[in-house]
């Protein structure tokens, strides 16, 4: 202990404030100048256009459904980063690939007739493509993980990275390859066309999206059980802490990743069959987009946190399907909404909103 | 007769010799320990038996078997298991998914439950914590929880990796009460540490090691009363 140097940086410190806590003020005052022009903004657009209820309801409803088809891609980035680290670009390809399984698969079961036969058949049809879609993805998945990523698994983070880009455009040109550039139209089966006017409030919900909404939250809770309750989650959750100490617990550290990758792909190839029933298309960059969205919502929820992406997701959906009307914007600029939130979130709360964990280790 | 025999190992880090043709042997139902100063490669030594790290010269043998083509977790599957250096505890998980991790390749349920009791009653605090996340453990808990997941394996060896660092005196003095118990037990026991004055206390043979090799190696008795030893180790002149 030197008595000389000790009060100086002290008198520093309580004078001048840190370059760190500057920018944070600096900061701080820009989100609240954006704030106050969204509000605004809100408020001019709400009193000018005063739109029905009905509209606003409807918007609602449909970002809930478009928040549910993220939410299961969204799961399988952050069950990835959860566990490597690692953020799988790819994913809105393997997602992509799913949903073209699930094209073909209403095509057969269409030239069979089951489509549109009798309920039972069309509830069956609807229960195949989501499950070839489901097993085409795991597929994707899995050899991904084999192929693009366990190679580089000791490398800088970086590296991974960069192949996730190179497989993501891989699996987007092998589709366009083999699908060719055409949209495909999804055949929706009968069970689920159509919707019922609740009521007489005018407000309108499909069946399409009722359907989307609550299979989506049955996958989830599926998911929630298998890392919550099971051997298999319970290992998933011991890798993501510490993976060497894993595998002194006698797990086998690398089929417990194949088998994340695996869950994780499953939910987005069933995201993408229910993407193809909300577009009604699908085509080989079909994944891009909503891949990226959906890593937006991620991120909003606090990547490597499963409740998180759920959150985010449902928000990001909600945000992006009211967004334009709220700030009077065309409906093109959904894109850009959702895009906005991630850079702010980015540049305001980088854990996410309900991300703590990445404040330990993982960051 | 011979449990663990290590011969003439040599490990890397990278490009650095860290192991530099180590040998000893385990016999059943000892306490061997291994004592040395930081960075003299007794934590490498752990993780070489284990698995995590490969030897590139030299063999392992467990049981008469050679671990050379077994990856760590098949390791534990043979009857080897670890207490990690900082007890590498889940601290996100709570103290019985961290036990219950321990006997992750078993599928005996009753004689997991018979360890559970058995754990649980070397720790009563274990007990009493088993539904809190093990993050919120003080030190002494967190070691309980890592020495009480290593036995869930019901291991014939059990390595362990400094069970006494960074613990009040009077936990340690318990910690090595209690490996002396799980000694009496039956299981053998490889203790690597740098608090040499308790370790040869309870050990029946020590091997000291400096950068990566074996310098010495006696009944703890002896080298209790060897000149070097106590010079460098148990700081007496």
């Amino acid at each position: 202990m030197t008595s000389v140097s000790e009060p100086a940086p002290k008198s520093n410190r309580s004078f001048n404030l840190t370059s760190a806590q500057r920018s944070r003020i600096f900061l701080n005052i820009i989100g609240i100048v954006i704030l106050v022009l969204l509000v605004w903004r809100i408020y001019i657009v709400a009193v000018d256009r005063a739109y029905p209820i009905q509209y606003w309801a409807f918007q609602v409803i449909n970002g809930l459904v478009l928040g549910g088809v993220y939410s299961l891609i969204a799961l399988g980035y952050t069950l990835v980063y959860g566990i490597l680290f690692m953020i799988n670009f790819a994913h809105g390809e393997v997602m992509m690939m799913g949903g073209f399984a699930g094209f073909f698969t209403l095509q057969l079961m269409n030239s069979l007739g089951w489509s549109d036969g009798t309920p039972l058949q069309s509830a069956a049809t609807v229960f195949f493509a989501i499950l070839a879609g489901m097993i085409v993805s795991v597929l994707t998945g899995i050899t991904l993980e084999r192929l693009a990523y366990r190679p580089l698994r000791g490398a800088p983070r970086l590296v991974p990275l960069i192949s996730a880009i190179g497989a993501s455009f891989f699996l987007q040109y092998t589709a366009l390859l083999l699908f060719g550039a055409i949209p495909h139209n999804y055949n929706k089966p009968s069970i689920i066309s159509g919707g019922i006017s609740v009521g007489d409030t005018g407000i309108f919900i499909s069946y399409t999206g009722a359907f989307i909404f609550v299979a989506g939250i049955l996958l989830m809770m599926g998911l929630f059980f298998i890392v919550q309750r099971t051997k298999l989650g319970r290992a998933m959750r011991a890798l993501a802490e510490d993976k060497e100490t894993a595998a002194l617990m006698g797990i086998d550290v690398d089929k417990v990743i194949v088998l994340t990758f695996a869950l994780g792909s499953a939910l987005a190839g069933a995201g993408g069959v229910m993407l193809g029933f909300h577009n009604t298309v699908m085509r080989f960059n079909t994944g891009f987009i909503p891949g990226l969205k959906a890593f937006t919502a991620a991120v909003l929820g606090g990547i490597g946190n499963i409740r998180g992406a759920m959150f985010g997701s449902i928000l990001l959906g909600v945000l992006e399907a009211l967004g334009p009307s709220a700030l009077g914007l065309p409906t093109e600029y959904k894109d850009v909404i959702a895009f906005s939130i991630l850079v702010l979130v980015l540049v305001f709360r980088p854990t996410g909103l309900l991300g703590e964990v990445l404040s330990e280790k993982k960051a | 007769m011979a449990l663990l025999v290590v011969k003439d190992v040599h490990t890397y880090y990278g490009k650095i010799h860290a192991l530099k043709g180590l040998s000893l042997t385990v016999d059943e139902g000892e306490i061997v320990t291994l004592i040395g100063a930081n960075g003299a490669g007794k934590t490498t030594t752990l993780r070489t038996i284990s698995g995590v790290l490969k030897p590139r010269d030299g063999s392992v043998e467990f049981d008469n078997e050679d671990l050379a083509s077994f990856r760590a977790h098949e390791i534990v599957y043979k009857g080897v298991s670890m207490v990690p250096e900082g007890r590498g505890i889940f601290s996100r998980l709570t103290v019985f998914e961290n036990l219950d991790l321990g006997a992750y390749h078993r599928d005996d349920d009753d004689g997991i439950k018979q360890d559970f009791e058995k754990v649980y009653s070397l720790f009563p605090r274990l007990y009493e914590r088993r539904k809190q996340v093990a993050g919120t453990l003080s030190g002494g808990e967190q070691q309980m929880l890592a020495t009480g997941r290593a036995l869930m394996a019901r291991p014939r060896l059990m390595l362990m990796d400094e069970p006494s660092m960074g613990l009040a005196p009077i936990l340690v003095e318990s910690i090595f009460d209690t490996i002396h118990e799980i000694n009496q037990e039956g299981t053998t026991i490889l203790l690597v540490e740098q608090n040499a004055h308790m370790a040869l206390q309870v050990a029946h043979r020590g091997y000291v090691l400096q950068t990566g090799e074996i310098v010495l190696h006696d009944s703890a008795e002896s080298l209790r009363e060897n000149e070097m030893v106590k010079k460098a180790y148990l700081g007496m002149e």
